[in-house]
């Protein structure tokens, strides 16, 4: 069993990219219009952890997946039926706010709390993996707090690759300045990997995966539990999207140093 | 006095999401179909998308391209959903919603995409519908995609119907495909030769096996049936050239040639020997009637999905004709609204909200209903086995006494204790959704299609000259061509016009829409928003029309409603569509209000959303209704000749001398009167005295009626139009263009 890892993949749910996203302040917290309404998907940083830690998983006998994810589990239900057939692995949901507004802190301790309390994990052989930030939730601290939590300190942020090597210790690269990368090596478990893009594309949709995995998600949504969040742990002075708009368009054929040129121009604008 | 403040009424927020989607079409239980559709959808708005983006529809020929998007249905679950688990398959239980379900995701890209994954369900359907167990394991197995671990390419198939003309068409009785008795030895099985030529066949340029229509060419055979041709068989397997379509493009067409050798295991269904000739289980009409009955729905899906895939980029398109316009700065009318600033623009956007939502909820419904059908049928047929019922006949009449006993259970009210049997009686049901079944199948494929393509048509004007380019996001200009052929393959409308034109009179379903009328009228009475009351009056239209004609002639004395009498029957199915789609999409609405209020994943916004999906019933119930007075109107009129100024045609009418008498009685009398004949035969200058109207009295009330009942309709449009114009969409399109 040396070999086998517990993979935990931490990730929450956000609004599909393509969607308006217009903050507004109802009451103390701001919040997106129309949230609960717009499609969601699994946080995309996320997701390309969830399909690295099946990877790995499937290369490692005796490997198992758990998705932990902190959302609104009707919300959390409608994205499974797509995340669901790209790999395999265990949920476990928590039924709260999914807001990008949440304090970090707060939602690190709630995930650590839940995690600690999966039964078959051995922490040992725990690897935590989440993105190194959120569509959402651009503070890129909640997995190293929820390392912390767990007393994992082996950490490892913006990861695009992960090399097993023949004595179990692991090769991990790390992004830095310039598309150059940070070769570190770790012992090997436990460890904190919070996840860039990675180099696996998104798996296509398996429907007999998916089935499979649904025989356990649907029970775990079921029997959810409530995880709510302070509402007043921070206070936002004000919320406004970007000043400058971009007005999205779909351009075919074009180069990547047209389009870097072109983005930069609009950057430097104002 | 106390008066009451008028509540502005919560408007749309954003477009319909996934989960009300499901409740809305009556999947919000099904995980596996709900799996499916986020499947399918990868495949649609991804490989599917840029296929058709990098011009893949611009060649006829079969390209190395479109072949990967058939291996990307095999991937992602598209090819298997048509076989049970022991086949292969993701599911067992019935497949038809789940196959309407793939084909409104992938038709919502591209047609063709579409069609190519549903012709080679197609070709397997006369197999799975009319196959031996032997035939039925051997070519699902074969056409199931690979299970992990496996090395092989699943088999594709054909099916070939029609033929060169003068040939099969809508007449599918005038087969020229014949089968012949090539060697027959003592005791071994019978091999026959096939020579059959096609026409416009689907899936011809990749098929491993074609199923065949053919009838016998031999004293041998009785009668026609369908028979299963492979590749490899001797003989020519001719694919034939492409045909040079210009529409679905990604679907793969031809007219072959076979003339093969094969053994008579091959007739779909098995054969009998009786007295030294070989009889053929069943014929090919009958197995086509099976498979017909089901695929057609997913046609009438595919019409629906395009109308609905229109509506975000149209609100794009319009919303931002005007910015970048020096005059259009951010905050301005011209700026944030752009075209949605003008009533017509809204308004027809409306109108073509309305018809995707009509004909999905009535695709989905038609579905829906052979889903439950299905098991029933072969419920039936153990029922058969055990009462030991066989031959046709016996059948028939048990079937016929049932539908008597469901008619006269459906006229009581829903209180009536007797009425307990229609939902518990297995026969009862059967035969009460059989019928239902019957009319739901063509009116969805002809509605959808044929009032779909011209709606289309709507939806890229909308776009101004964009639309009709292959820059128009959403592909709009194809798929309005597209719609076109969906009202043509499978039976084009004629075909669908000529079934209901039976279907729709028999006792059984014009009891149900009796029924209707009923359900109608309560509905409105709690919703009265939705249309319902005037659905209900044009039902009543619709019922008195059809039995005036069934029972009236012409002015020439002939027979109005018969079979031969298409200018008869053909209009009266149409106005039948009408109906039956509207009433669809009001009970669809319900179900979501229904349901919805406890689903946390639509709560939010519920009350905006159904405000909206209401007033788009009003909208199309009122232009239901005025469909089917217009037709009921010429139908009920238009066969009595107009009386002239002659003898006959005056005879009714005043006469100059006979008003200047009356009018020292009856003063004023003389402005009051119409068609007055002067002494010197002059008459008012028109085509002549008008029609008193005494047998259709009844119509002409029912018609006042149901102009009256147009009230608010106009109300629900400008409502709906206003939420179009608010309401959030996302910032791109989520497939390229
Ligand atoms: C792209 C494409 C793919 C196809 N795929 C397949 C396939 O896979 N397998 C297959 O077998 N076939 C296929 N077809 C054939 C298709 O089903 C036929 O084209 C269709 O049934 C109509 O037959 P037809 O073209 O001979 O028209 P016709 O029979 O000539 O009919 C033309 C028109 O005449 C009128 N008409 C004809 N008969 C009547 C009548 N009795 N009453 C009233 N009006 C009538 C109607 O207006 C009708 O629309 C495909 C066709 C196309 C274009």
């Amino acid at each position: 069993m040396s070999n086998a890892y517990h993979i935990v993949v931490c990730a929450g749910v956000v609004p599909d990219p393509l969607q308006t996203l217009e903050p507004i302040t109802p009451a103390t917290v701001p919040a997106l219009k129309n949230e609960m309404m717009l499609p969601a998907v699994l946080d995309p940083w996320a997701a390309h952890a969830l399909y690295e830690a099946a990877n790995l998983a499937a290369h490692a006998a005796g490997s198992k997946v758990w998705l932990v994810s902190a959302a609104p589990k009707a919300k959390l239900q409608q994205v499974m039926m797509n995340v669901a057939q790209k790999a395999s692995f265990e949920l476990v949901p928590i039924d709260s706010p999914a807001s990008g507004f949440a304090d970090a802190h707060a939602v690190a301790a709630l995930l650590a709390t839940v995690i600690q309390s999966i039964p078959a994990l051995d922490r040992s052989r725990l690897l935590l993996f989440g993105g190194w930030e959120s569509a959402s939730r651009g503070a890129g601290v909640t997995m190293q707090l929820v390392a912390e939590q767990l007393g994992v300190v082996d950490q490892f942020q913006g990861v695009d690759q992960l090399t097993v090597q023949p004595d179990g210790s692991f090769e991990i690269l790390e992004r830095i300045e310039g598309g150059r990368h940070l070769v570190s090596t770790c012992q090997g478990p436990p460890a904190l990997l919070g996840w860039a893009t990675g180099n696996l594309p998104e798996p296509r949709n398996n429907p007999q995966i998916g089935m499979a995995n649904m025989r356990t998600i649907m029970p775990a949504l079921q029997r959810a539990k409530a995880g709510p969040l302070p509402q007043d742990a921070i206070r936002y002075l004000s919320v406004t999207p970007p000043k400058q708009q971009r007005q999205t368009r779909i351009v075919k054929d074009r180069s990547p140093d047209e389009i870097a040129a072109e983005l930069l121009e609009w950057i430097v604008q104002d | 006095m106390a008066t009451a403040t008028p509540v502005q009424p919560e408007l749309l927020r954003t477009l319909p999401s996934d989960a009300a989607r499901q409740l809305l079409w009556g999947f919000a239980d099904r995980y596996d179909l709900q799996m499916l559709v986020q499947s399918a959808r990868a495949v649609a708005r991804g490989p599917v998308a840029r296929l058709v983006a990098n011009g893949g529809r611009n060649s006829h020929e079969w390209t190395p391209a479109k072949a990967e998007m058939l291996e990307a249905f095999d991937s992602s679950g598209i090819t298997a959903v048509f076989m049970d688990p022991e086949e292969g398959g993701l599911f067992a239980g019935p497949k038809n919603l789940v196959l309407a379900l793939v084909a409104f995701e992938l038709a919502w890209v591209d047609g063709g995409a579409a069609t190519a994954s549903l012709a080679g369900c197609l070709a397997l359907a006369p197999i799975h519908e009319r196959g031996t167990p032997e035939q039925q394991r051997h070519y699902m197995r074969l056409a199931a995609p690979p299970q992990p671990g496996e090395d092989r390419k699943p088999w594709r198939g054909a099916f070939c119907l029609t033929e060169p003309i003068p040939y099969v068409g809508v007449d599918t009785g005038m087969l020229n495909g014949k089968i012949r008795i090539v060697e027959w030895k003592p005791g071994e099985e019978p091999m026959l030769q096939v020579e059959k030529r096609g026409r416009f066949i689907t899936n011809i340029g990749f098929a491993n096996f074609v199923t065949a229509a053919v009838d016998s060419g031999d004293d041998r055979i009785k009668g026609s049936c369908m028979v299963i041709l492979e590749e490899d068989d001797p003989g020519i397997f001719d694919r034939g050239t492409p045909t040079r379509k210009m529409v679905h493009q990604l679907s793969s067409t031809g007219d072959p040639i076979f003339n093969l050798r094969i053994p008579a295991s091959r007739i779909v269904g098995g054969y009998d020997i009786k007295d030294g000739v070989l009889v053929p289980r069943h014929t090919h009409s009958e197995v086509i009637e099976a498979v017909f009955r089901r695929t057609r729905v997913t046609v009438g899906v595919m019409t629906a999905a395009k109308l609905l895939s229109a509506v975000e980029p149209v609100i794009r398109y319009q919303r931002g004709r005007f910015r970048g316009a020096e005059t259009a700065t951010p905050g301005s009318v011209r700026y944030e609204l752009g075209l949605q600033a003008r009533e017509d623009s809204l308004h027809r956007l409306t109108d073509v909200w309305a018809t995707g939502e009509a004909s999905a909820s009535l695709a989905f419904a038609a579905a829906r209903t052979f889903d439950e059908l299905d098991p029933l049928e072969k419920e039936i047929e153990k029922l058969y086995a055990e009462r030991g019922i066989m031959g046709g006949r016996a059948k028939a009449k048990l079937l016929r006494e049932a539908a008597d006993q469901a008619a006269a259970l459906v006229q009581l009210s829903p209180a009536d204790a007797r009425k307990q049997p229609q939902n518990s009686d297995l026969l009862l049901r059967f035969v009460m959704l059989d019928s239902l079944a019957d009319v739901l199948c063509p009116a969805a494929k002809l509605w959808n299609t044929g009032w779909g393509a011209q709606m289309m048509r709507e939806a890229v004007s909308l776009m101004g000259g964009y639309g009709i380019t292959e820059d128009c996001p959403g592909f709009l200009g194809n798929k309005w061509m597209d719609a076109q052929l969906e009202a043509t393959y499978e039976g084009p409308e004629a075909v669908q016009r000529r079934q209901l034109s039976v279907t729709m009179t028999q006792p059984l379903f014009l009891a149900q829409l009796r029924s209707w009328v009923r359900e109608m009228r309560e509905i409105a009475s709690e919703h009265p928003g939705t249309g319902a009351c005037a659905l209900a009056t044009a039902m009543t239209m619709w019922l008195w029309t059809l039995d005036h004609l069934q029972h009236s002639k012409d002015a020439d004395g002939g027979k109005l409603y018969q079979s031969a009498r298409q200018g008869v029957t053909f209009p009266l199915a149409d106005a039948l569509c009408w109906l039956m789609a509207a009433r669809c999409q009001i009970l669809d609405v319900l179900r979501l209000q229904r349901q919805g209020a406890e689903d946390a994943s639509v709560s939010e916004g519920l009350p905006g959303l159904v405000n909206f999906l209401t007033d788009l019933c009003h909208v199309q119930s009122a232009r239901a209704s005025g469909e089917v007075a217009r037709i009921c109107a010429e139908l009920v009129f238009g066969y009595d000749r107009h009386p002239a100024w002659d003898e006959q045609g005056t005879r009714g009418c005043w006469h100059k001398d006979e008003l200047d008498t009356l009018e020292g009685l009856i003063p004023g009398i003389n402005s009051y009167a119409l068609d007055v004949v002067g002494s010197d035969g002059s008459h008012p200058k028109k085509a002549g005295p008008c029609v008193s109207c005494h047998t259709a009295g009844p119509f002409l009330s029912l018609h006042t009626k149901l102009d009256a009942c147009l009230t608010g309709s106009r109300l629900a449009k400008d409502r709906a139009a206003e939420a179009i114009s608010k309401l959030m969409i996302p910032e791109a399109l989520d497939y390229p263009a």
